[in-house]
């Protein structure tokens, strides 16, 4: 295990999420595309953490910063849905063209 | 601890695992499935932190992530048109835009990774990771962490405004009437009557 293997993988991870956050039309499918591309940013910053950084703290901080994006994206875009499915009463992004109620 | 090799091994199946399942997310008709998917692909990512020695940050990914996506299910079932795949229909947009993005930024990303020069400083075998961790975090860290709890608490507050039925202009589903239907849209299925918009989604009234 190198650092050059954990970042090919990471990146591939926030490939992937980057394809699925662009393509995907339902709301809950956009949000599991940021959560990949969040698993991948976490999954570089530790690889940095082990191998570059000689194990300081402050990389395990980035982290539980990077965590708690994650869980703010999570908590904001579940509530999000809920108040655009009960104005609208749809789930897919391509269904909102204004942004009145 | 790098060097051994059954620690490569473990590394690469999970890697493997969280790159399949990964990209199985976007390929799966059924959304749950494409949840539970992409609790594997977590799963794998905090696994190999483990591996790394980062104990505390693999143990509370594999938690933090385990939770959010039974609720991430339970949601879906609630509210989408078509969790379980039942009718299969595409739905993407911008297909070949999204598949050159992601390839790009994988390949750019990945030969910043081969190619750059990072230093070689790797943490020592008798790291105490969980221990600095607690320590940095009540010490010179403790701003950022406190800054974190309460940007989660302003989330959660948040998230209840949001979410609530009742907004500060009257109720949040009042007058809301189901788009209409056209061949561009696919049908929606279990779509209640239109009864004048007032669905109660287990709310009062």
């Amino acid at each position: 295990m190198t650092l050059e293997a954990l970042l090919v993988v990471a990146a591939a991870l926030l490939g992937i999420g980057i394809y699925g956050a662009l393509s995907q039309q339902t709301f809950v499918m956009i949000m599991m595309g940021l959560e990949l591309m969040l698993n991948g940013v976490m999954l570089a910053a530790v690889g940095f953490w082990a191998f570059a950084g000689g194990g300081a703290p402050k990389g395990q901080v980035l982290v539980i910063v990077a965590m708690v994006v994650m869980a703010v994206e999570m908590a904001i875009g579940f509530a999000l849905v809920v108040a655009v499915y009960r104005a609208r009463q749809v789930d897919m992004a391509d269904s909102l063209d204004s942004l009145r109620h | 601890m790098s060097g051994s090799a059954w620690i490569d091994g473990v590394f690469w199946l999970l890697a493997v695992v969280a790159i399949v399942s990964g990209w199985r997310v976007f390929r799966s008709q059924s959304m749950v499935r494409s949840a539970f998917l992409l609790l594997a692909s977590l799963l794998g990512t905090g696994a190999i932190m483990l591996l790394l020695a980062a104990e505390y940050l693999g143990f509370a990914l594999i938690f933090m992530m385990a939770l959010e996506m039974t609720v991430m299910a339970l949601f879906m079932v609630a509210f989408m048109m078509n969790p379980a795949g039942l009718n299969p229909m595409s739905m993407v947009h911008q297909h070949r835009t999204a598949i050159a993005a992601g390839i790009v930024s994988f390949l750019g990303l990945a030969s910043v990774g081969v190619f750059a020069d990072f230093p070689d400083q790797p943490a020592g075998s008798a790291t105490t990771a969980v221990e600095d961790l607690g320590t940095e975090l009540l010490g010179d860290s403790m701003l950022v962490f406190e800054s974190a709890g309460v940007t989660l608490l302003a989330t959660m507050v948040g998230a209840v405004v949001l979410a609530n039925r009742r907004g500060r202009r009257g109720l949040a589903d009042a007058g809301s009437l189901p788009p209409p239907l056209d061949p561009e849209t696919p049908q929606r299925e279990g779509q209640p009557a239109q009864d004048g918009g007032h669905h109660h989604h287990g709310g009062h009234g």
